[in-house]
């Protein structure tokens, strides 16, 4: 893993809402290609992290850099321009559009994105109701659609906020199979999860987040060693 | 004699027709409110004072240059448009993080300084636009006589509202725009420039205003502040509808103008009142508007 080339580098992030000073000081790497997992209890900045690398929340101080482009300066539809496609905790399925239009709403910004074909080859439910109404369609497939649209684009990185929350385990499953598909295809992934058993079967490394900082990091082969304080850190 | 529920048959369709042709106008404005209010939030009360730009543009291009009313169709709404463009750019954009009010109040404003400064310059007396030849004279129905430039007037502005509505509902640009409506900061997340097509849906927005004035300019002649209470009915009628719904303004549009006209025939002493009276008991039954989701 180690040879690989950093993709994203995040250093010494600060971001408030309003007058909330949230994050204090974020550190994390995500190299090419490695699916890393963000794990911490609930409040403790998770979220919040993926919304200032990806230039949601304005209010942030730090560096963050994406594929030797400096992010901290642009406007937030640069970002996806840049590579990142972000897929947020509450999926944001648009009501008025159907579901092929939620699908290529996103603009392409590589020619390395997955044909509509392919993704309806991943995705077989979404081509059975493509003319649906996009949230007519089940928790799992909101969710499927959201990953999905953004395959398209032909993004280098995902960040994915909690994909498996409230979904059912034969559903979570599913989304750990594309995943691993993605990850055989190359794709980046930076996800944030609370499913401690689904997130260790995909990722590479693990960061964990208290309070607005990132406390520890540490490889998926340190797992088994470090599960007893996990469990104490994150109250599951 | 005909007569239908105890009203000469004559004057009966005379008001519907009326009607339907107040309902034209009524439908273009309610939906151009009803586009800007639902991807910007802002309640665009200059929408009557720049209704009345597109009129008074289309003829001060006719007296100045000679542009007649054909070509007026497209290039006054393209020079109000801009000017609507102008003014999100530098104006509007500021007030979006800020509550409602702010847009209602600055947009309020704004009227009442277009449609003083053009008072100003050309004085409060309505000037005749003539309506183009192609276009004069009317036909004998058997039992009524229209008048074509009316008959033209329904048509175009079914055509224009039908076009509006298939632009938003079945293109790209108009998916980007239902989209942004419901949550413009996932868009912009997905690389799209909000912010462009916020100034764009304002342009869009005031155009419509604008050619809705210039098609109005052969009947009720160019007046500074023609479009003054108008706006305040265009207003009710998207409150009606729903506001925000596209479909919803322009179907209330029409059917609220017939029924004003109706109301001229049946109890003409309400004809005025008929449009705020529906308003008011709308916003005590279904306060988020007859096509409006529920609030
Ligand atoms: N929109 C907001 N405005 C103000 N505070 C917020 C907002 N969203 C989240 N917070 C606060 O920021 C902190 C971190 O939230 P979040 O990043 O969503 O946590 P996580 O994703 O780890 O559960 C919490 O204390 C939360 O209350
Ligand atoms: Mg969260």
């Amino acid at each position: 893993m180690t040879d690989r080339q950093s993709l994203l580098s995040v250093r010494g992030l600060n971001a408030w809402y309003d007058e909330s000073h949230i994050l204090h000081g974020v550190d994390l790497e995500v190299r090419e290609g490695e699916t890393v997992t963000i794990l911490g209890r609930n409040g403790m900045g998770k979220t919040t992290t993926l919304r200032s690398i990806m230039g949601i929340l304005r209010k942030r101080t730090g560096a963050i850099d994406f594929d030797g482009k400096d992010l901290m300066n642009r406007p937030l539809h640069h970002t996806a321009r840049a590579g990142i496609g972000f897929v947020p905790e509450e999926r944001g399925i648009f009501a008025t559009l159907s579901v092929e239009e939620n699908l290529m709403l996103p603009p392409i910004v590589s020619k390395n994105g997955m044909s509509v074909d392919e993704i309806y080859e991943l995705f077989p439910n979404l081509k059975e109701r493509r003319s649906s109404q996009g949230t007519k369609l089940s928790g799992g497939e909101q969710q499927m659609l959201a990953m999905a649209r953004m395959l398209r684009t032909g993004v280098k990185m995902l960040l994915l906020d909690e994909p498996t929350e409230g979904l059912a385990p034969v559903i979570v499953q599913r989304i750990g199979e594309i995943l691993q598909t993605l990850k055989q295809r190359g794709m980046t992934i930076l996800l944030v999860e609370q499913n401690f058993r689904f997130a260790s079967k995909i990722s590479d490394r693990f960061y964990v987040m208290d309070h607005g900082v990132v406390t520890e990091g540490f490889d998926v082969a340190e797992l088994p060693a470090r599960m007893d304080t996990l469990h104490e850190v994150l109250g599951v | 004699m005909m007569m239908i529920f105890g009203i000469p048959i004559q004057a009966f369709l005379g008001q519907l027709l009326i009607g339907l042709i107040n309902g034209s106008f009524y439908a273009m404005l309610s939906l151009g409110l009803a586009i800007i209010f639902g991807l910007l939030r802002v309640i665009n009360f200059a929408h009557g004072a720049q209704y009345m730009m597109g009129a008074f543009v289309g003829f001060l291009l006719l007296s100045w240059i000679g542009i007649n009313y054909w070509l007026a169709l497209l290039v006054a709404p393209v020079i109000v448009g801009i000017t609507g463009i102008v003014i999100e750019r530098f104006a509007l954009r500021r007030l979006y993080n800020l509550d409602h009010l702010y847009g209602l109040l600055f947009t309020f404003g704004l009227a009442l300084v277009i449609e003083g400064g053009f008072r100003y310059v050309y004085g409060s007396s309505g000037q005749p636009y003539a309506t183009p030849d192609i276009l004069s004279g009317g036909v004998n129905l058997g039992f009524m006589y229209l008048p074509i430039y009316r008959g033209w007037v329904v048509v175009a502005s079914l055509i224009v509202c039908i076009g509006t509505w298939l632009l938003i509902e079945k293109t790209k640009l108009g998916a980007y725009l239902r989209a942004a409506t419901e949550n413009p900061t996932l868009v912009q997340s997905f690389g799209i420039n909000v912010p462009f097509l916020l100034t764009l849906t304002y342009g869009l927005g005031t155009a419509l205003a604008a050619l809705a004035g210039i098609m109005a300019a052969p009947i009720y002649q160019v007046s500074p502040l023609m479009g003054s209470n108008l706006v305040i009915v265009v207003f009710a009628i998207v409150v009606v509808g729903g506001m925000g719904s596209i479909m919803g303004a322009i179907v209330t549009g029409y059917m609220l103008g017939i029924l004003e006209g109706l109301t001229k025939v049946f109890y003409p002493e309400a004809s005025n009142i008929v449009i705020f009276v529906i308003m008011a008991i709308v916003l005590l039954v279904r306060p988020a508007g007859l096509f409006g989701r529920d609030v």
